[in-house]
């Protein structure tokens, strides 16, 4: 039995590093401390795919590596325009070859944030981030706000490890020195937590940013009685409560992006954040979902310029999300083949981009199996990274950290080289085409 | 590196750390590097051109956190820069924040192949390396952040210098950087909480003010052979008046004994350092000042930060400052505070010819350089993208070389370049001689580079060499400019990597870092404190901090021993 620590989580945006894992006859066999309940079960494992597999009269046929790494390669050579999809469960040096591939062969790469946060990119785009690290907030923070989302569920180790319950130089004494607000349509475990806890209008956040807002700027007289389903004396209480911390936070989630107003209630809540400045040190984060979201982000836009959504079937980048985004070019029947990697949008895309995505033949590289898998003409199991490979991610804060390798695999590969092997067969399919 | 040999002849060389002026020499390379002689090599004919040793930036925002949120922020800007994939190239985008491949090649088209990446957050160095891997051509280094760190301030305050070196020797060896950057000292953690510091106020909480720890930097930083001085960005950049605060930042310093015959300081982009007045409104230049004290003075160098008109996107750890910039400007505005380190702010910015100060910010960039009298003591920069990107590089080299070209250029400005800026007084011209230093010779030297290569083009130096499509008599600004742009050759360790201005290879660069040697009795008490803050305050883990191996697939170490004496 080997006791590995420093393991760090690939499973949320929290990517929490300080896990300690007990090893044995290469396999994890028990998680002493680090992990909430989720990142526990990721590291003791799961259900894995078992082997490769391309699909044959609708049943999905195992084969070996090679043949469905050559299966993939044709598809993707002979498609006019492919979408690839996915990276965010993935480590960057599987992105950055990710990238590559799409440009080679002028197709659409997106990763997850398209259906996610997003909207919360255009809303950057728009008017920037007053940001910091998680551990910024740790030390600093005495008013933390959590709108439109529920980390006590969906980012277990969030407030313990960075926000509200944790200590820090200026905050030593936890939760007893600092506040906390939640915004959110209904009473969620995080919110029976709060000292004030605001039950918005379902796709009201907008109005309420705006009266909050308001207030900031000194001109409470003009907001009504009651917006968004929230009364003005509570809006003022938690305007009152902004103004007088010396250092708040804005973390806000799924609940924000994807409802009323969409991009714009994130412009609105950054605006909130700068007015907040007036007062004190304000600044503002997205609840990132799966640990390497921000990770392709930043590859894809130091490689292309943009972050996600990018069209590189002119030989240069064209970003329009709307128009480039995935769910747009499928319900619009745009793509002829998808590789889909580190992903679930089977689970998770809308119907009409679902319907053609299962038309189109689809590659799925992924250690699990998920609804995609139904699907998929060609599936490639992939080793887990962070458990069975390394490479580097970024936490939510844009901290970039390396996930270690904990146990051997003789048999799955990982992403890269799986990415790597594909972009090598379809040069090699060019090759014979010139010939 | 390309193997076998290559000659290039008939070329007119400005190579200034080894005293050659205009020139006509051959050069011989093999393997990479410059050679005595060469026995069947592939020949060049440079056929009278202007021939200087590989472009040397000391300064430039290239990599990293902040770089990539102005590249997240700004879709307008990276439109700007799109050009398709070649068989040779990576699609490009970007015009003040080019994606990496554009950065890699678009430096190499102007004969560069060294640059500098200014400022490498610690915690977030690994995001700096990532980016560097995927900058062809181009050699790089990076500088970490070490003087808004607690553990500065805090030795600062105890005055353990010792201790201090072993801080900065860790620190350099986990983000595997070159050297200490220095980004408003004091005044990017009173960032955190909304606030800010003029060189001599206390820094809230830590009792220590900016002035110690600049000293405190500098006394740590010689105790090495340290191939670069500390590289300061002082306090109350971009504000009106500052100049006085520049000049007591240099003093700082005076007096402190580099360990060899270098500066102790590099003090960066002064043009944002230069300014007289008290408000915007009576706003003026204070180049001949700063100019003045550079001239008798010795332990200060200077890069420039020179203006390029147009539009860029700025971004600085000086985080107080990017945040009164938006607030003159109310465009969108970036801020990335990091824990116990430093912080960082990012807001786009226009430098408009039909505005007083912006004008009189471009006139104090040239005056610099043409009123300190010895180039050996200033680099050509634009603090890219600050005060204008790269690429902007040969309008500069154009207009110091041609009062003409200057005067033409003020014509069409605002006023106030002829009654609150000097530069339509000064008369002097650069020559080829004098831009190679400012370029090459200047910037390897501060950087303690030509001793490994970087800079000239002596026998065992890297055969990195750039061939400009212009003889030297050349007089015509634009065709200056234009040469300055895209070279006829730019060789990169003995491979030809753009000809007649296309980039024709793309090789990977190395990254060059620097490992300070300590005492293992003076580290091991050190990392006692260290990894007290690990274990209370920073939010990864101590074990998961360094850099790993893997983000240095082309590394090139240099040590720097514990001083004996």
């Amino acid at each position: 039995m080997v006791e590995v620590t420093d393991v760090v989580c690939s499973l949320c945006g929290c990517v929490c590093d300080n896990i300690v894992v007990e090893v044995e006859d290469n396999k994890v066999v028990k998680v002493k401390r680090g992990a909430c309940s989720v990142g526990k079960s990721k590291l003791l494992g799961h259900e894995r795919i078992k082997s490769p597999a391309i699909r044959e009269n609708g049943e999905l046929k195992e084969c070996s590596y090679d043949e469905a790494i050559k299966k993939a390669a044709e598809i993707l050579y002979k498609s006019r325009r492919p979408l690839l999809y996915g990276w965010s469960s993935t480590v960057c040096e599987a992105d950055r070859e990710g990238v590559e591939l799409a440009e080679d062969i002028g197709g659409v790469v997106d990763n997850t944030a398209s259906v996610c946060h997003g909207p919360s990119v255009l809303a950057i785009q728009d008017v920037g981030l007053p940001g910091c690290t998680l551990g910024q907030i740790k030390n600093r923070a005495d008013l933390i706000i959590y709108w439109g989302s529920n980390p006590a569920q969906a980012h277990a180790n969030h407030m313990k490890r960075y926000s509200y319950v944790s200590k820090g130089y200026w905050t030593s004494e936890g939760k007893k020195g600092k506040k906390l607000i939640v915004v959110d349509v209904r009473k969620t475990m995080t919110a029976k937590m709060a000292d004030v806890f605001v039950q918005v209008k379902q796709g009201k956040d907008f109005q309420v940013f705006s009266a909050i807002r308001t207030m900031l700027r000194g001109h409470e007289d003009v907001v009504p009685d009651e917006v968004g389903g929230v009364p003005k004396e509570q809006l003022l209480e938690v305007a009152s409560m902004m103004k007088e911390a010396k250092f708040g936070m804005i973390f806000f989630g799924m609940g924000v992006t994807h409802t009323g107003a969409r991009h714009n209630n994130i412009v609105n809540a950054i605006q909130t954040t700068r007015a907040g400045h007036l007062y004190g040190k304000w600044t503002i984060m997205p609840m990132r979902g799966h640990y390497n979201v921000t990770g392709f982000n930043q590859v894809c836009c130091w490689q292309t310029g943009f972050p996600y959504s990018v069209d590189l079937s002119r030989g240069y980048p064209w970003y329009n999300p709307g128009e480039t985004s995935s769910t747009d070019l499928l319900a619009r029947g745009d793509c002829d083949a998808a590789m889909i990697i580190a992903s679930d949008p089977g689970a998770h895309f809308p119907g009409a981009a679902l319907r053609h995505l299962a038309k189109i033949p689809t590659i799925q590289i992924d250690p699990f199996a998920n609804p995609t898998t139904e699907f998929a003409d060609v599936v490639i199991p992939a080793a887990i990274s962070g458990i069975e490979s390394a490479g580097g991610v970024y936490r939510m804060d844009n901290v970039p950290l390396r996930l270690r390798k904990i146990i051997e695999t003789d048999y799955y590969i990982p992403d890269e080289e799986i990415v790597k092997r594909i972009h090598a067969e379809v040069r090699a399919l060019r090759g014979k085409e010139g010939e | 590196m390309a193997d076998g040999e290559l000659l290039i002849k008939n070329g007119v060389v400005y190579d200034p750390i080894n005293g050659v002026n205009g020139e006509k020499k051959d050069i011989c390379i093999r393997d990479g590097k410059v050679v005595e002689s060469v026995t069947n090599p592939k020949v060049i004919d440079a056929e009278g051109r202007v021939v200087m040793p590989g472009g040397v930036d000391i300064h430039a925002h290239i990599a990293g956190a902040k770089v990539n949120a102005g590249r997240t922020m700004r879709p307008e800007d990276e439109r700007k820069g799109v050009e398709a994939k070649t068989k040779v190239c990576r699609a490009q985008s970007g015009y003040s924040v080019p994606n990496t491949f554009a950065t890699g090649y678009r430096y190499a088209r102007m004969g560069y192949t060294f640059v500098m990446e200014a400022a490498m957050p610690p915690l977030l160095a690994r995001h700096t390396h990532e980016e560097m891997i995927d900058i062809p051509i181009l050699d790089n280094a990076a500088m970490p952040l070490i003087d808004n760190n607690w553990m500065t301030m805090e030795y600062v305050k105890s005055g353990d210098t010792d201790l201090l070196a072993a801080y900065i020797a860790w620190m350099i060896k986990a983000t595997k950087g070159y050297g200490v950057k220095v980004v408003n000292p004091g005044g990017t953690e009173a960032w955190g909480w909304g606030k800010n510091c003029n060189l001599n106020d206390t820094v809230p909480y830590f009792d220590v003010t900016p002035a110690e720890i600049i000293k405190g930097l500098a006394e740590a930083t010689e105790k090495f052979e340290m191939p670069h001085s500390i590289h300061v960005h002082g306090n109350m950049l971009g504000h009106p008046g500052n100049f006085e605060t520049t000049m007591d930042t240099y003093d700082v310093v005076k007096g402190i004994k580099p360990y060899r015959d270098r500066p102790t300081m590099h003090a960066t982009h002064t043009q944002f350092h230069s300014y007289g007045g008290t408000r915007w409104g009576d706003f003026e230049s204070k180049a001949g000042a700063i100019a003045d004290y550079v001239n008798k003075n010795n332990h200060v160098s200077i890069d420039l930060g020179s203006v390029i008109l147009g539009d860029t996107t700025t971004m600085t750890a000086d985080g107080p400052m990017e945040y009164s910039l938006y607030q003159i400007t109310g465009r969108k505005w970036t801020n990335h505070d990091v824990e116990l380190e430093t912080g960082s702010g990012i807001t786009p910015f226009l430098y408009s010819a039909k505005v007083s100060v912006h004008t009189i910010q471009w006139a104090i960039g040239q005056e610099l350089a043409l009123l300190i009298k010895d180039p050996w003591k200033l680099c050509l920069t634009t603090d890219h993208p600050n005060a204008g990107p790269f690429i902007g590089y040969p309008i500069i080299i154009s207009h110091l070389m041609s009062k003409k070209r200057r005067d033409e250029s003020a014509e069409s400005m605002h006023k106030a370049i002829f009654d609150r800026a000097e530069l339509p007084s000064i008369d002097r011209e650069y020559d080829l001689n004098e831009i190679a230093i400012i370029t090459r010779g200047m910037a390897a030297k501060t950087l303690g580079l030509h001793e490994h290569g970087k800079g000239h083009l002596g026998v065992g130096a890297d055969a990195d060499v750039a061939i400009y499509d212009m003889t030297p008599e050349e007089r015509d600004a634009g065709n200056i400019q234009k040469a300055f742009l895209n070279t006829k050759y730019t060789i990169k360790s003995g491979e030809i990597v753009v000809k007649d201005g296309e980039v024709v290879a793309a090789p990977p660069g190395r990254t060059i870092f620097v490992t300070p040697e300590c005492d293992d009795k003076l580290m091991d008490e050190m990392l006692v404190t260290l990894k007290d803050k690990f274990d209370k305050y920073y939010s990864v883990t101590f074990n998961n901090y360094p850099v790993q191996d893997a983000y240095l697939p082309n590394p090139y170490e240099i040590k720097a021993p514990w001083r004996s004496s």
